[in-house]
């Protein structure tokens, strides 16, 4: 799956992101500079990496989903190509629009930085179908300001479509409704505050992120 | 062409749980402000621009829904004020 890495001023997972997609998707997967105004021909994966865009300047994620290669991003995500935002890159997605809803300072003002344990609730899409339903799997999170907030009608609403892919078993930001990941309506975009790219390797304790990378692939052969 | 200063106010909306504010409410609470309640920390923004005054508004109205506040969580207000009528301050 031929996979674009979006860099921002800021980014600091990028270099995780890269390697995770070129051990799982794609050898040959390369970065974008967000001043870009084109994806790469044929990328059928962007990937929005976390860090801290424009040092969360006005709010997190504000000023990268004004940025250029957005654009471009926006209209690959309307032809139907997949887009994974992680921590930032979630952040940047409801900032431009891709995914309903905000993501506010931590309930604690704490940033956590710790492994936590989400629940799969849809393994329907095309980014979980590689997990069990209900499958409970541990993936790292990094964050100061994860706590998802949308307004009652929306939230109503991805529950509803069976749009919250991800809950966290233990709350650790006051996201409503517990929940770590979402997905747009059409199922090609999703956005997450845990680390699935630090999830791939025994090496660093967990491969439980590996799923979303091997549902993606698997989205490719059919 | 006439020059403006503009001051824009960002709130997080009232449904929005504010962590800072609390923060600081309990630390005036803690020095005995014991009749302070409702602190809530936003932003306050300035910018100047050049234009007639309705393309100004309307520009500002645009720049401060789309870019300078997110309607999802936040509140925003702002006043316009033509250069000369704040001339000396």
């Amino acid at each position: 799956m031929k996979t674009a890495v979006i860099q921002f001023p800021g980014s600091n997972c990028d270099a995780d992101a890269l390697h995770a997609a070129r051990l799982t998707l794609d050898p040959d997967a390369q970065f974008v500079w967000h001043t870009e105004t084109a994806l790469p021909a044929g990328t059928e994966l962007v990937f929005l990496p976390g860090g801290f865009s424009y040092g969360d300047h006005l709010r997190s994620g504000a000023i990268a989903a004004r940025s250029p290669i957005m654009t471009a991003v926006k209209a690959h995500a309307e032809r139907g190509g997949y887009v994974l935002g992680v921590c930032n890159g979630f952040q940047v997605l409801t900032e431009a629009r891709l995914l309903p809803g905000a993501l506010s300072r931590n309930r604690d003002l704490h940033f956590h930085c710790a492994p936590v344990h989400l629940r799969v609730e849809n393994a329907q899409t095309a980014f979980t179908a590689a997990y069990q339903p209900g499958q409970i799997i541990e993936i790292p999170i990094a964050h100061g300001e994860g706590n998802y907030y949308a307004n009652p009608d929306t939230i109503a609403r991805l529950e509803a479509e069976g749009r919250v892919v991800f809950r966290y078993l233990d709350n650790p930001n006051g996201s409503l409704n517990d929940i770590a990941g979402i997905v747009n309506e059409q199922g090609n975009v999703l956005g997450m505050m845990p680390h699935p790219e630090r999830a791939v390797e025994m090496l660093l304790g967990s491969e439980d992120g590996l799923g979303i990378f091997e549902s993606l692939k698997a989205c490719v052969v059919k | 062409m006439p020059t403006f200063y503009a001051q824009v106010f960002v709130t997080l909306k009232p449904s929005i749980l504010d962590p800072q504010g609390r923060t600081v409410e309990r630390a005036l609470s803690h020095l005995d402000y014991a009749n302070v309640s409702g602190v809530r920390i936003g932003k306050y923004i300035e910018l100047t621009l050049t234009g007639e005054r309705a393309e100004v508004e309307t520009e500002l109205a645009a720049i401060v829904e789309n870019v300078l506040s997110n309607p999802i969580m936040e509140n925003a207000r702002w006043e316009l004020k033509e250069a000369r009528e704040v001339a000396g301050t």
